[in-house]
């Protein structure tokens, strides 16, 4: 064979391998061609048949063809499978615009009083003061006796009390009118040094506007041998800073009067409104937040408690109140109608955790 | 509780400002509830005199006005017919609002006559309905002053809240004695002094109780004043009741209101000549009623204190008093009656009765007991003065009961319980103020509280007086001593569960609801309460009157509400208290949760993807074992069981069971009976976990146990079983795992099947069996060893065969 044909044949093949228009047309040509039976492979094989002296050169000649054909087919199959491929990714597409689900961390939620009252129990652990739990069904002494209510006392008419039908020991068992009972438990429980504060449901039988039969509140309790005025206003101004997240509050402290503690006060917070907002720490309007006092010398006698020796404070805050004033929520009752679209718009994600590392909102 | 500022002057001596004496009021606890100075109102309202009254050109009933209004004369066209050259009357320019007329004047020209303004009459500044003529002013007041003054309008009112521990600031003498001990002037000296009887008082009086009620009226004083002349009262007494919303009547009684407010000390006038023989304070009997002056009859009951003559009862005493013997404007004789009642008895009375007038008011709070004599004396000077006559002696049945005996005070106390540390000089002289009397030179004192202060009785009440005299912005803010180191955790375990499945529950999209804890009693009876130491003796309503056994009836409820609102499909949950008993052991904490309409962990309703399933038993079920998985109990550590209560679908529903007793929570689709009764559409699937049933956490410190995980590869078999069709696949999944413990690391079900190839009344499980090799790989002669124990074990269990 003359190096003219192996030239031709060179570029037959080429010319075979341009117009494979699929990778299986470029397999028969590939087969045709470099396969066992192929026309390249033919001519390799009459190499044995050769004398010595034709077989280096031919050889070499024939071996430049493969070569060439080889890189052709190679070069083919690259360019026809990318072009499969993208056919075959052409024909998959989606409408990727489409929404996803959004997922159970999207659609769930956390109620504000339960966000809230997480909250207060971070700031409140940090100083020391532990949860404590009491019944809502309470006993008349502890929701009133106990706490320097007696019978006849007019603070009694005050609290609209629910009432359940008189018990075997002949006393009207009471829905928790706050929840100073806690207090009284707590004492009974657990001897002094005490801190601990106390969330949880309070009922009293008024429903208007701004009330609501069922609210909640959070009691706060330290009982120690020097407890005085000074750390209430201390643990109160701490809180209120911590709590609506600002530096500084405005603090108003008036004399008042409760049962329960002497001397008593209602605390009012500096605030200010801009436009519907209501901002803490800026302003000159008050507003009252909470009640409180140094605790009774007759509470702590019902507790078995020396007055002459352990003293101490309490108070007693609305959450639901705190809640309305740190998150602008307009209405109370809108708290327990459970309307999902209530529920959604002031309620929290489920895994914003309040910490006071990672801050409480 | 109102006064006026000149009332309060009348008794203070102070030049302090509206808002100092505001301001102090609310920091020592007398609240200030309003402050309006009716002033204020009449800002724009001059005085002005008619200088010149002519007839309108154009109209009979006008006139043409000159007014001087202090700084010019102005053109008025009038109506009035009272309006003449020389007068005084109040003028409102142009420009100016009249409230009683709801608009604004302009200038005007009236039938062509040119008007600047107006003269006013009383009702157009809704001062009264009086509107036949315009206001007339005494000669003596200046053109251009301010019409609020001329009239008598111009005395600030307060408005302040008095808590029931200070029945002494239930009279503005009371207040301003406090306001001086802040500091904020002085007291003045009281005028009140006795007055002489003339002739001896002819009205027996007589305490008519047994020895234990004998405290209902300790002592009772009157006396009798003769041919007294009554009639309206003079303006400044009226002035001062319609200032602080009281109507005057006639100058007697207006007397005894008036001294109601200026000393706390109520008191009631009698027209004598309608009394009969002996006036008796004692208790009502059976039978008995008179007709009280707020013109309803009442029933005086046995335990009630009631004032009699000889032939009826006349009045209850310290809360109301009768029609028939009341003053009028022809009284010329008046019996007046100063006594003291029992708080509680006269609170009891009120109560019963539901009577409140301002004499029960200061009674069931603590008169002072020692006004008796001198609230007698002041109401027969100003009856002497006011409406002339003659008095008699005073007749006194019975004693005071003593005020708050003296006890020792510690002074050290003050510092100990407020932090404030006040020299001896400043705290002695808020106590003179207050009246407290201290006998003593060292730190404990001896300390006599005044007559009038029933709420100091120890120790602590006094340092309740320095601090709130004081101000506890005085006090300073002191740091509570912290733990050293860092805070440690304080919360329960129970207190931690409740939070983990709180953010669980979120976390599988369901939605955290507040619901009332009490319920309609139908409801709670469908699930299993409503029993009768359960129920509100004074609900607020039906809805709301019996404790809810369960928190399924207020979400169920709240998804029905939320379906009406529009939203088909979604998924509630609440973590709270429900009750089985009143005792505090019968309340329980339960986590409970709702989905209805469509919905499944991955969402609710439609979607392109993949519509959610109808809410069923498996969505409450996972999300009932996933709260369980998160407290440490897996589904192989309890057990599911048919025994869900009646409010589930029967065959729908479950109990997940810790041993035979332990129910840890219950699931289901609810029975329709359940939806028919609280008027609810299905699908609704429910679930509710007592987390107080689930087990403590055996939890010794922190260290976990090492890993158990093999380098062995497992192996996987599955098998389809043929098992009848009320076979339960926890039987068979149970019996499987059991075939061999030790190799056998998991059995889970993948198919359940019915239908084409499989029996009539049986199914298909199919389950997967991992096995995981300990020591060596596992021949397929021990596999199928393995297997074999498992079909048989299965075979055993349930009669499955493998298909």
């Amino acid at each position: 064979m003359s190096a003219s044909e192996l030239d031709t044949l060179k570029a037959e093949l080429l010319e075979e391998v341009a117009r494979a228009s699929d990778l299986a047309r470029l397999e028969e040509v590939r087969v045709g061609a470099l396969g066992k039976k192929g026309r390249v492979s033919g001519l390799m094989q009459r190499l044995g048949s050769m004398p010595p002296e034709e077989r280096k050169d031919f050889g070499q000649a024939v071996n430049a063809v493969k070569m060439a054909v080889s890189a052709a087919l190679e070069a083919k199959h690259e360019t026809l499978s990318r072009e499969a491929t993208a056919a075959k990714l052409a024909g998959e597409r989606a409408d990727v615009t489409l929404p996803v689900r959004e997922g159970p961390l999207a659609e769930g939620r956390i109620h504000p009083v339960s966000q809230v009252t997480d909250e207060i129990t971070e700031i409140f652990a940090d100083m020391g003061f532990s949860i404590a739990e009491g019944p809502d069904i309470e006993t008349d002494f502890n929701n009133f006796t106990a706490l320097n209510i007696p019978p006849e006392h007019p603070a009694r008419q005050d609290h609209d009390t629910f009432y359940f039908a008189e018990g075997p020991d002949g006393t009207r068992p009471v829905l928790r009118t706050h929840t100073s009972p806690v207090q009284i438990r707590t004492m009974l429980a657990n001897k002094p040094p005490l801190r601990i504060i106390a969330p949880g449901r309070v009922y009293r039988c008024d429903s208007d506007q701004t009330h609501t039969p069922m609210f909640h509140q959070v009691e706060g309790l330290v009982i120690d041998e020097e407890t005085h005025l000074g750390h209430l206003k201390w643990v109160l101004e701490e809180f209120c800073k911590a709590f609506f997240e600002v530096p500084e509050v405005k603090m108003r402290f008036r004399a008042s009067h409760f049962p329960f503690t002497e001397p008593s006060m209602e605390v009012d917070i500096g605030y200010a409104k801009v436009g519907d907002e209501i901002r803490i720490g800026e302003g000159d309007e008050w507003l009252e937040i909470l009640g409180c006092g140094m605790v009774h010398p007759n509470v702590l006698k019902a507790v078995d408690l020396d007055p002459k020796k352990y003293q101490g404070f309490a108070f007693g805050v609305g959450i639901d109140r705190l809640t309305m004033l740190k998150y602008g929520m307009p209405d109370l009752r809108a708290f327990f109608a459970a309307d999902l679209r209530w529920l959604k718009h002031y309620g929290f994600a489920p895994l914003s955790v309040p910490t006071l590392a990672g801050g409480l909102s | 509780m109102k006064f006026t500022l000149s009332w309060l002057k009348e008794h203070l001596d102070t030049d302090a400002s509206v808002e100092e004496i505001a301001g102090t009021l609310t920091l020592i606890g007398l609240e200030i509830e309003e402050v309006v100075d009716p002033s204020k109102a009449l800002e724009a309202f001059r005085v002005a005199e008619v200088v010149k009254a002519e007839k309108h050109p154009d109209a009979d009933k006008l006139q043409v006005l000159q007014v001087d209004t202090g700084k010019e004369t102005l053109q008025v066209v009038c109506g009035a017919p009272n309006a003449r050259a020389g007068m005084k009357g109040v003028f409102a320019p142009a420009g100016t609002y009249v409230p009683g007329l709801d608009f604004t004047l302009a200038k005007a020209k009236i039938r062509g006559v040119e008007s600047n303004g107006m003269m006013v009459s009383e009702r157009e500044l809704e001062l009264s309905d009086e509107h036949t003529g315009i206001i007339e002013l005494a000669a003596t007041a200046r053109a251009g002053s301010p019409a609020a003054k001329a009239l008598g309008l111009d005395d600030v009112v307060f408005d302040i809240a008095i808590t029931p521990n200070r029945p002494d600031c239930l009279g503005v003498r009371g207040v301003a004695r406090d306001l001086a001990a802040a500091g904020l002037g002085k007291l003045k000296k009281d005028t009140v002094k006795p007055v002489k009887g003339s002739f001896d008082n002819p009205v027996p009086i007589k305490l008519d109780f047994a020895k234990e009620t004998k405290d209902a009226c300790p002592v009772f004083a009157g006396r009798l004043i003769r041919g007294v002349k009554n009639g309206p009262s003079p303006d400044w007494l009226q002035a001062r009741l319609k200032a602080i919303g009281l109507r005057p009547i006639n100058a007697l009684v207006d007397i005894t209101n008036y001294i109601s407010f200026d000393r706390a000390r109520p008191l009631h006038v009698y027209d004598a000549d309608k009394l009969a023989g002996t006036i008796r304070a004692r208790l009502g009997k059976s039978g008995e009623s008179f007709a009280a002056l707020d013109g309803k009859t009442y029933k005086a009951g046995e335990e009630m204190c009631v004032i009699a003559d000889d032939a009826a009862v006349l009045g209850l005493g310290g809360v109301i008093g009768g029609e028939d013997t009341g003053c009028t404007g022809d009284t010329v004789n008046v019996f007046i009656e100063s006594a003291y009642f029992d708080p509680k008895r006269t609170a009891r009375t009120g109560r019963t009765l539901n009577i409140v007038s301002d004499a029960r008011f200061r009674f069931e709070r603590g008169v002072d007991p020692e006004s008796v004599l001198p609230g007698l004396e002041m109401a027969t000077a100003m009856a002497l003065d006011l409406c002339g006559g003659e008095a008699s002696t005073i007749t006194v049945a019975g004693k005071p009961p003593r005020p708050n005996p003296a006890f020792r005070f510690d002074m050290t106390l003050i510092n100990r319980l407020s932090g404030l540390a006040l020299p001896h000089r400043d705290i002695r002289r808020k106590f003179s103020a207050l009246g407290v009397k201290l006998e003593g030179k060292t730190n404990v004192l001896k300390a006599t509280p005044p007559s009038w202060r029933p709420d100091i009785s120890i120790p602590v009440d006094l340092v309740e007086e320095v601090v709130r005299l004081t101000g506890v912005d005085r006090i300073p803010a002191t740091p509570l001593a912290r733990h050293s180191g860092v805070a440690k955790p304080v919360l329960t375990e129970g207190q931690r569960r409740v939070r983990a499945v709180r953010r669980l529950l979120a976390a599988r999209g369901l939605v955290e609801a507040v619901t009332w804890s009490f319920v309609p009693h139908g409801e709670a009876k469908h699930f299993g309460g409503g029993a009768p130491d359960l129920a509100l003796d004074n609900p607020i309503s039906t809805e709301l009157s019996q404790m809810r056994p369960s928190l399924l009836p207020g979400l169920i409820g709240a998804a029905k509400r939320n379906r009406d609102r529009g939203f088909s499909d979604g998924a509630l949950f609440e973590l709270g208290q429900a009750y089985r008993g009143p005792e505090p052991d019968g309340q329980y904490t339960a986590a409970s949760g709702v989905r209805f309409g469509h919905s499944s962990l991955d969402g609710h309703g439609r979607h392109w993807s993949g519509a959610a399933p109808a809410a069923g038993w498996e969505a409450a079920k996972a999300d009932a074992m996933a709260a369980l998985t998160a407290l440490g109990l897996t589904q192989a550590k309890v057990q599911i069981v048919r025994d869900a209560p009646s409010w589930f679908h029967p065959g729908r529903s479950g109990a997940i069971k810790l041993g035979p007793k332990v129910t840890l929570g219950v699931f289901g689709e609810l029975h329709p009976d359940t939806l028919e009764a609280l008027d609810a559409d299905g699908p609704m699937a429910a679930f509710e976990l007592f987390l107080d049933n689930v087990p403590g956490a055996k939890r010794k410190g922190t260290s976990r146990a090492a890993l158990d995980a093999s380098d062995l590869q497992s192996v996987r078999r599955d098998f389809a079983f043929l098992v009848d069709g009320d076979v339960e696949a926890g039987v068979l999944v149970r019996a499987a795992a059991g075939a061999d413990r030790a190799l056998i690391s998991d059995v889970s079900v993948f198919d359940e099947f019915t239908g084409r190839g499989v029996p009539e009344g049986k199914k298909s499980l199919a389950i997967e069996v991992t096995l995981q090799p300990r020591d060596k790989t596992l021949t397929e002669a021990e596999i199928d060893a393995v297997a074999e124990k498992v079909i048989a074990g299965v075979a055993k269990a349930t009669g499955g065969t493998l298909r």
